[in-house]
């Protein structure tokens, strides 16, 4: 089973991202549980989204150990990767995440998530899909096909070809490493 | 045509909902139940229904036993503080035989409490909440796919035996999103409460007459004329101060319920054939007992589970055999003890019954049940 965590600030759209993975996994074929914990706040605060991906029904619904955390903040980073193990797998966004964790994670990407939406994108507000872009390509939880059309179908009208393009340099900000 | 998507759980009560012809929707939202009115504010315009966001959470119940009283089926949806504003008209509707499907996504409270928190604290107040003696059912869906088929339940019921249903859920099952296949809603059939027939100058709203103790609903405005109040009634309707009155309603109005509970009482078994271990659970909480018990078994615990799923009526029968069947039951829920409480009294001292909970905000994981299995095995001494 696949657990992963997508972490950051209300506001980043990453409820959304997990949505749309766990969309992306059903396309594949593959069953999918997706859930969030907030805070009251509609922008700001702890946000985080989880994503479980099996072959087999998944009873709890939660994260028991998780395999890949995005932290796409300083508080998230500091407080969703204490039960990361050390074979894990850490995302951060660069431009926000400045502290890795103080244990070893073996896998660290720091990527310039948000950065690239601004710059390539126009809006910041495309980098949850860049991320998804960047989780895919190094996990390969998904398969690129089925992200592309989970990102399609809830993307508003009018933004598919950003959207697609997020995917990809996502992608290529994986490739080119962390 | 059926479809398969991934759906949240307040969606799922929404469409099911729709799939079982509800026609009004009266409320005011709250977190973590939110999602239920927002969905069915865009659904029920679409099919000629109506969506109304009234003032505050009596309001929402009361317009929405207003539109039942003219035949329609309604819900209304809230959570803690919002079920707790709605007491004292589920009550009336209990009394009034009013058929509505409550839902209530519980949160942590009391009070204001946690809004964004899962926690199963109101499983008494769905049973007692309002004041006085009466019966009431309660249904806890335990998955996505369970939301929908029980919301289609909750009218069924709640249009048979013409009574408040309670959905109760918790923010866990509420806010999940996971596979569901939805059936072609023309495919459901849609749960109607019996109409009376005879003569309507005869009508009588409350007539203890029929064999199920169910007396047919009249819709206001098609000709036949009733009186319905919160007080003791005859059976037209009008208050009747008699203590023969009193016991006689009251009676019929448990018997309509407490006759029919093979018909109400719904649970489920998970590998408890075997079992020498049981955990009994339900909502987002059995989501942490089934893989517990996989767990358990993986490690030698002969371990199972039995879920209610009906809440209220308690699963008495089903109770009473697991505790003649297992050597200890651990009762799991995200408050302090509560359905514990009805579990250790219908058992009775057949075995040992205990409780694990928990209400810190986060769910009860598997590995915490599954220490518990282990030690309940411990203290047994060997099976």
């Amino acid at each position: 089973m696949r657990q992963i965590r997508l972490s950051g600030t209300g506001g980043q759209g990453l409820i959304l991202a997990g949505i749309i993975l766990a969309e992306a996994a059903l396309l594949d074929g593959r069953l999918a549980v997706q859930s969030q914990s907030y805070g009251p706040e509609a922008r700001g605060g702890s946000s985080k989204s989880e994503v479980l991906i099996d072959t087999d029904p998944i009873h709890y619904p939660k994260i028991t150990l998780p395999d890949t955390v995005l932290a796409m903040s300083q508080e998230a980073c500091d407080k969703y990767t204490g039960d990361l193990p050390e074979n894990g797998l850490l995302i951060t966004d660069s431009l926000f995440v400045a502290r890795l964790p103080d244990r070893p994670v073996k896998n660290v990407f720091s990527l310039p998530i948000t950065r690239t939406a601004k710059e390539q994108l126009g809006k910041v507000l495309f980098a949850n899909i860049v991320a998804l872009g960047a989780l895919v390509k190094i996990t390969g939880c998904v398969s690129a096909e089925s992200l592309k059309k989970a990102v399609l179908a809830r993307v508003p009208k009018g933004t598919e070809t950003l959207n697609e393009k997020a995917i990809s340099l996502g992608a290529e900000l994986a490739a080119a490493g962390g | 045509m059926s479809k398969t998507l991934l759906m949240q759980g307040n969606k799922a009560v929404a469409e099911g909902a729709v799939a079982a012809g509800a026609e009004f929707f009266g409320g005011y939202p709250i977190t973590p139940s939110t999602e239920i009115a927002e969905e069915l504010s865009a659904l029920l315009p679409t099919i000629g229904g109506t969506f109304i966001q009234m003032e505050d959470e009596i309001a929402g119940i009361g317009v929405a036993l207003g539109a039942s009283l003219t035949g329609k089926k309604v819900m209304t949806a809230t959570s803690g503080p919002g079920f707790s504003l709605k007491q004292e008209l589920i009550g009336y509707a209990a009394l009034a035989e009013i058929p509505i499907v409550i839902v209530n996504v519980q949160r942590v409270g009391p009070s204001t409490g946690q809004p964004t928190a899962p926690a199963q604290g109101d499983v008494m107040q769905a049973r007692w909440g309002t004041h006085g003696d009466h019966p009431i059912i309660v249904l806890t869906p335990a998955s996505v796919p369970e939301c929908f088929r029980l919301t289609v339940r909750a009218y069924e019921l709640s249009e048979k035996y013409r009574t408040p249903v309670i959905l109760l859920m918790d923010e866990i099952i509420g806010h999940m999103r996971e596979k569901v296949q939805l059936p072609a809603y023309d495919s459901i059939p849609k749960p109607e409460r019996k109409k009376p027939l005879g003569p309507p100058e005869e009508y009588r709203a409350y007539s203890g007459a029929q064999t199920d103790l169910v007396p047919p609903m009249a819709a206001f405005g098609q000709g036949r004329r009733w009186h319905v109040t919160g007080l003791i009634h005859d059976e037209y309707g009008f208050p009747d101060g008699s203590g023969k009155a009193t016991q006689e309603l009251l009676d019929r109005l448990f018997a309509k319920i407490n006759n029919h509970l093979d018909d109400i009482v719904e649970t489920e078994e998970y590998r408890l054939d075997d079992a020498d271990f049981a955990l009994v659970a339900y909502g987002g909480t059995a989501r942490a007992a089934y893989a517990a018990v996989d767990l358990a078994r993986a490690e030698g615990v002969k371990a199972g589970l039995l879920r209610p799923i009906t809440i209220w009526p308690l699963a008495e029968k089903q109770l009473k055999a697991l505790g003649g069947q297992v050597k200890h039951i651990i009762v799991a829920e995200m408050n302090r003890g509560q359905y514990v409480l009805e579990v250790e009294r219908t058992v009775a001292g057949r075995c040992p019954v205990t409780l694990y909970a928990k209400c810190n905000n986060e769910a009860i994981a598997p590995a915490e049940l599954l220490a518990a299995l282990q030690k309940a095995k411990q203290h047994t001494g060997g099976a």
